[in-house]
């Protein structure tokens, strides 16, 4: 040991001498790279109208909800994560099941709290969950494909109000079964898609199971909901 | 402090202090930071505006003092002084301060999850595994019974037994008026998962029992499987007889084996009953809670507190004619009758 030290004594010692002393004032360039015109114009939005911005902005939200129906190409939803697409679905479906709850106070149906909640909550536990389990998934990216895939059952939702227009009897209620066990399914067959790629091979049941409990217990919200006449 | 700096920066010009400063040669590390801070700062635009006007305020008041403190100066400046001397540097410091505090807090969220993630290390067949052997009690007292230290299966149990109890308020018809049933439910399963974990783990330790809180917490967790069977069941099927024979064989197994886990690793009979009869009477209560007055006592006591209020006596006033006016009508129905009857007679 104590050859060892003495050997890494003198390699200590040099070390001290390379550091600058306090005399010299520090000196050097600053270069501020001026990048070519063009380049700049490209990237630049800040003089562009604001309806060319929020387009775009539509345009990549649309895209994503093309992804959701198809749920081969399973790449873009994921680079490129976004939380409007998400916030829009969470939002119309909260809506639409709030129903005439506030008209009367008496209405035992889900409130808009109660339904923002169940969805982001699930969504972060789901998340943390694939965390947790190894999963290779940023916290954005899983919240953002969580998100987007409840725009089956918020079809569903759609249907279903249509469908209770209409009446509320068995073969409503058969109706009603049938758009929400597809839109169901078809919602957790969507997220099992983009996410499992990303988790440990043979975890990906563990990973499934909540998501599967937390969309079933979204499609459970939309089949029995029924505005209060 | 903050006065002396100010008042030195502003003796100059605010481009001139390079020469001033370059000049003093020992003091060079001072100099070379306050250099740094002008020039750094004047990048802040409005930020150097504000610290300008702030200056010129201070200016007159801070001149007095200005020399004694320059020589104070010295010795203590390391740096940080320095720059928390002027006003826009304070608010850059503290928007600093702010995102530092909060990138550490997510940092340390990541932290944690890298603390918990050898819990949550199983594969399915475990899990299944443990789910079916949550049924199953063993007949092993002399010996430990082996007990896996694991959060995943608990924690989606808990999950799912959230998930059966807004099943079953919302088909009860339970209206909650302050908070959702959503957080009502996940209220209830979460707080009797901690709670009663904690406070078996409580009596363990008091009792000497071989047993970690995290055990403790798997334990009682798996043993939720039996109770997430029996809600699912019954909220669906509404049998009562059906009800107490599944509250008693899954949920009675479900206990068994609990409790078979803590005997094996608890040494003495009275500890062991204490124990025992803690968690069995715990666990089996509440599932029969679960089942039957858990809405009903959310909904009467939210109807007591601020439900229509209306005094009893009011509410009798109001029944009495109704029940008089009822049986009013049945003995006048029967009066009728046992009068039709004699007539035919």
């Amino acid at each position: 040991m104590a050859e060892v030290d003495d050997s890494r004594k003198p390699m200590f010692a040099g070390l001290s001498d390379v550091s600058i002393s306090a005399d010299i004032p520090v000196e050097g360039e600053i270069n501020v790279p001026v990048g070519t015109p063009s380049q700049d114009d490209e990237y630049s939005t800040l003089d562009e109208p604001v309806k060319d911005t929020i387009l775009r902005d539509l345009t990549a939200v649309g895209k994503k909800f093309v992804h959701v129906m198809y749920p081969k190409k399973s790449s873009a939803l994921l680079r490129d994560w976004d939380l409007w697409g998400p916030l829009l679905l969470c939002v119309t479906l909260a809506l639409m099941l709030q129903g005439n709850s506030v008209d009367s106070k008496e209405e035992g149906g889900p409130q808009f709290a109660e339904v923002f909640v169940i969805i982001w909550f699930g969504s972060v536990i789901i998340t943390l969950n694939s965390k947790l389990l190894g999963g290779t998934i940023s916290f954005f990216q899983s919240l953002c494909v969580l998100g987007y895939c409840i725009m089956p059952l918020t079809v569903a939702m759609v249907v279903c109000r249509l469908v209770l227009l209409g009446g509320s009897g068995t073969v409503s209620f058969i109706i009603r079964l049938v758009v929400v066990t597809a839109s169901f399914s078809w919602s957790t067959f969507a997220s099992t898609a983009f996410l499992v790629d990303s988790q440990p091979p043979n975890r990906k049941a563990l990973v499934v199971y909540p998501v599967f409990l937390f969309y079933f217990v979204i499609g459970w919200m939309v089949l029995t909901f029924s505005p209060s006449a | 402090m903050s006065s002396s700096d100010g008042n030195k920066n502003t003796n100059t010009e605010p481009w001139g202090g390079f020469d001033d400063n370059m000049i003093q040669g020992t003091g060079s590390a001072v100099i070379d930071m306050e250099n740094m801070d002008d020039t750094s700062g004047s990048s802040f635009e409005d930020m150097g505006e504000i610290h300008q006007r702030m200056k010129e305020e201070e200016e007159v008041a801070a001149e007095a003092e200005a020399t004694e403190e320059e020589t104070g100066e010295d010795g203590e400046f390391l740096g940080m002084k320095g720059i928390k001397g002027q006003l826009g540097r304070q608010v850059a410091d503290e928007v600093w301060q702010a995102g530092k505090r909060q990138a550490s807090k997510a940092f340390n969220l990541y932290a944690n999850i890298d603390i918990l993630r050898p819990y949550f290390d199983v594969e399915p067949m475990q899990v299944r595994n443990r789910l079916i052997e949550s049924m199953i009690p063993i007949r092993m007292i002399n010996f430990p019974q082996k007990i896996a230290g694991e959060l995943y299966g608990p924690m989606m149990l808990v999950f799912t037994l959230v998930a059966i109890l807004l099943h079953g308020m919302k088909t009860s018809g339970t209206v909650i008026r302050e908070g959702t049933l959503m957080g009502t439910a996940i209220g209830t399963c979460f707080g009797y998962w901690l709670g009663v974990s904690s406070f078996i783990y409580f009596l363990a330790y008091l009792c000497n029992a071989q047993i970690t809180m995290l055990q403790m917490l798997s334990l009682l967790g798996y043993g939720l499987f039996g109770h997430c069977v029996v809600l699912f069941v019954t909220y669906n099927v509404h049998f009562h007889s059906l009800f107490y024979i599944l509250w008693l064989v899954i949920g009675g197994l479900s206990t068994l084996r609990m409790v078979a886990a803590l005997i094996s690793r608890t040494v003495g009979q009275t500890p062991r009953l204490i124990l025992c009869g803690t968690l069995a009477a715990l666990h089996m209560l509440f599932l029969l809670y679960l089942h039957f007055a858990y809405h009903k006592i959310v909904e009467g006591l939210l109807d007591t507190l601020e439900g229509p209020n209306m005094p009893p006596i009011q509410r009798v006033a109001r029944d009495l004619p109704v029940v008089a006016t009822a049986a009013v009508n049945a003995v006048n129905v029967t009066v009728k009758s046992i009068g039709v009857m004699l007539h035919s007679q």
